[in-house]
């Protein structure tokens, strides 16, 4: 009798198991792009590291300046990476002797802010829906008031973008919200309206994937239009096509992300290793998904384990009842 | 005397509470209380080297991810008792539920106080905040509620001491469905610690990440929670000068043995599965931690080996250390060996971190201690021939 009701618990929790952990059934569907989805795109050949952006970036959010000292003094706000002080960086990265820029053995720009993933990793994970997606404009924003300051988005954001205030009594996260207050007041992202050579510019992402179109279909060192701020704005200046590498940074990585990167040197240069096409979110909600589905599962191995649970102390109250000498124990009279 | 190893009534041990060892736990726990009020005013980076590159200290992986493991007993024995219905394992079931229950509360109230924004826990547990699709959701509630379990399933050995026999027996109706829970919930959440990596994504070492991180979890969770047991009753047994229960660890040491090679196989079908065994052969830190979390489950599947092995205390002992060390190990391997942040971080914990984890631990014991001394938590020993002395 004790072997039935084993075999069946035993297939019981081995079935639930085996089927929640099989690595590739069904996954939940794969999040998409919202059709209004706003961006930025950032083309490093344009960016002349004047670093304009993250003065502007700081003063629309009200971030303090973060002091590097240089020869024992410090000079100016300068951030070395991104922190909870700093939510948009420039960094340069020097590649050879030569000192020419875009070039392998030269120097190049890349920015460092949210991408507003489409299956973003911070979404998913935060226990609190601190972090939390537009549904028609795809910004990734973040509450601190919902935040209990876990720093699971810390951890598990693929491009290393929030970051916390760890030396504050009251710490709070902070990341790029792509200037959703400003556009409360009829405002775009700051980083886009500051930059003097349109490296960096703000629009609807439909509109800056037909911008990359154009220029990936230009050959090096045509002479074309740039525009300035923000798609359509009318503010342009004329510059020459870089050699761009055949890859658009954010198009695909993670599921494809709402800012997009142009660059002429090959992205892993600039600190960005590449990533799988497959959100890591879609990954960990599917399996947690396929164990918790309708919590059918849980509650079906809950009904088993209290059936036997029951039959086991029966057994447990008759053996103690007779003095503790039967309930086939096996292993005594040494 | 033949049955006594199978029922032993449980009873307090009584003896004295304030010994140098309970001051010595005493002072460890003083000062980890002080660290923390010194974190809740200066913040955590006062006394944590945590940043953004490992946001996840000692306090998230030791304390949590790793402390309940090592506090899976309860878990283990009830499951062999309640469910597989070995009712000789009886006498084990208490003293292990109780340092399962001390040692979840602990990692709970540790993780309490590594939360960045604590005053907002409760948005976990509240409707309007909470998010299903975290795993750090799912292992908030439900390690929880398991907390509660574990208490309420304790209650039976209050009563005992207060003498309130009608009452337990009006109890003892529902404790089925506590039991039910208290098997359920931590197969739920010990899981989940797995899962929780999934997420990270290409962070992870593919020699540690898998969709089957919450069965592997399991698994060694399970094997964690057996060696405890072992270890625990040997350590009761020389601490408080008791016999040692040298027949049902022996049997505890085949079912550790079986868990053990379960956890190969699942293991290795992974890695081979997935062909991601490779990065086992660069030779570095990774595949170096690699294959000591390997040589951990080979040494106690050594000593298990034989019945007559098993049957030795000094071979189970150095068996339930390996297999705990190598939960650790793994454990340690999967949050921070594996975990590529990106160049230039580093983490290695501070004195004030260490000596917090330190003090809980301290906590945990001395509160055992106290709980045994007056509460009918162990079997009462029976001075007889047969028992094997504590070595
Ligand atoms: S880049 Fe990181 S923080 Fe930004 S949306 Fe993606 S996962 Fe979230
Ligand atoms: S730190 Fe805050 S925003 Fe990030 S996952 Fe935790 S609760 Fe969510
Ligand atoms: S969009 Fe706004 S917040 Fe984001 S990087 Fe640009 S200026 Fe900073």
């Amino acid at each position: 009798m004790g072997m039935d009701r084993r075999n069946f618990l035993k297939a019981a929790s081995g079935g639930t198991l085996a089927a929640s952990c099989v690595p590739s059934v069904q996954a939940r569907e794969t999040r998409t792009m919202p059709e209004g989805a706003v961006g930025l795109l950032y083309d490093g050949t344009l960016c002349i590291g004047c670093r304009a952006c993250m003065a502007a970036c700081k003063a629309e959010n009200d971030l303090p300046p973060e002091f590097n000292e240089i020869e024992g003094s410090a000079y100016w706000d300068a951030p070395l990476d991104l922190s909870g002080r700093t939510i948009n960086i420039i960094k340069a990265y020097v590649g050879g002797d030569s000192d020419r820029k875009d070039t392998l053995d030269g120097y190049a720009f890349t920015k460092l802010s949210c991408f507003h993933c489409v299956d973003a990793s911070c979404v998913s994970c935060c226990p609190v829906a601190a972090m939390t997606k537009d549904p028609v404009t795809g910004i990734v924003s973040h509450s601190k008031e919902a935040c209990i300051g876990c720093r699971y988005c810390v951890a598990a954001c693929p491009f290393g973008v929030p970051r916390f205030t760890y030396d504050e009594t009251f710490p709070h996260i902070a990341k790029c919200q792509l200037c959703r207050h400003r556009m409360a007041q009829g405002k775009f992202a700051a980083c886009a309206e500051v930059c003097p050579t349109g490296a960096t510019i703000y629009g609807p992402v439909k509109e800056l994937k037909k911008e990359i179109a154009r220029r990936r279909a230009l050959a090096p060192g045509t002479e074309t239009e740039f525009p300035r701020g923000h798609i359509g704005s009318g503010d342009t200046h004329i510059a020459p096509i870089a050699n761009y590498v055949d890859h658009v940074w954010g198009e695909k990585e993670i599921g494809g992300t709402q800012v997009l990167h142009l660059s002429a040197v090959p992205f892993d240069r600039l600190d960005k290793k590449p990533l799988p096409d497959v959100a890591p979110a879609n990954v960990s909600e599917s399996l947690q998904g396929r164990i918790y589905h309708g919590m059918i599962a849980p509650l079906a191995f809950l009904g088993a384990l209290v059936f036997a649970a029951k039959r086991s102390a029966k057994a447990l109250g008759e053996q103690g009842e007779a003095g503790g000498t039967d309930a086939g124990d096996d292993r005594k009279g040494e | 005397m033949a049955g006594s190893d199978a029922h032993p009534a449980p009873a307090p041990m009584g003896g004295r509470l304030i010994t140098p060892w309970t001051v010595f736990l005493g002072l460890l726990a003083l000062i980890a209380v002080f660290f923390i009020g010194k974190r809740l005013i200066f913040g955590i980076g006062a006394v944590s080297n945590i940043n953004d590159g490992y946001p996840w200290g000692i306090w998230m992986v030791f304390d949590l991810v790793i402390g309940a493991a090592l506090s899976c007993g309860g878990l283990a024995m009830a499951l062999m008792v309640y469910i597989f219905n070995k009712g000789q394992y009886h006498s084990l079931v208490r003293p292990a539920l109780l340092a399962s229950a001390f040692g979840y509360t602990l990692a709970a109230t540790s993780l309490f106080f590594d939360l960045g924004r604590y005053w907002n826990f409760w948005h976990v547990f509240w409707p309007r905040y909470a998010q299903a699709n975290s795993v750090i959701f799912e292992l908030a509630v439900c390690m929880t509620a398991y907390i509660l379990v574990m208490w309420i399933e304790f209650t039976p050995t209050v009563m005992d001491k207060l003498g309130m026999q009608g009452l337990r027996r009006k109890f003892e109706k529902w404790l089925y469905v506590f039991i039910g829970l208290g098997v359920l919930l931590p197969v739920m959440h010990q899981s989940s610690l797995g899962s929780m990596l999934v997420i990270f994504g290409p962070q992870i070492n593919p020699l540690w990440q898998t969709p089957l991180l919450p069965l592997l979890f399991l698994i060694s969770c399970l094997a964690m929670g057996y060696s405890m047991v072992i270890f625990e009753a040997s350590v009761t047994s020389v601490g408080f000068r008791r016999p040692l229960e040298r027949k049902i660890l022996g049997s505890i040491g085949l079912v550790l043995k079986w868990f053990l090679i379960a956890w190969l196989i699942a293991r290795f079908a992974d890695l081979v599965w997935r062909g991601a065994l490779d990065p086992a052969f660069v030779p570095g830190a990774r595949s170096l931690m690699f294959w000591i979390e390997n040589i951990l489950v080979a040494i106690p599947l050594f000593l298990l080996w034989t019945p007559a092995w098993r049957g030795s205390p000094q071979k189970l002992f150095l068996a339930a250390v390996a297999m705990a060390l190598q939960g650790i190990i793994y454990r340690i391997n999967c949050y921070y060996t594996a975990y590529d942040t990106g160049d230039g971080w580093n983490y290695f914990p501070s004195l004030p971190e260490v000596m917090v984890s330190l003090g809980f631990i301290a906590m945990e014991i001395l509160a055992f201690v106290i709980v045994v001394r007056l509460l009918p938590v162990l079997p009462a020993p029976e001075p007889s021939p047969n028992s094997a002395p504590a070595s």
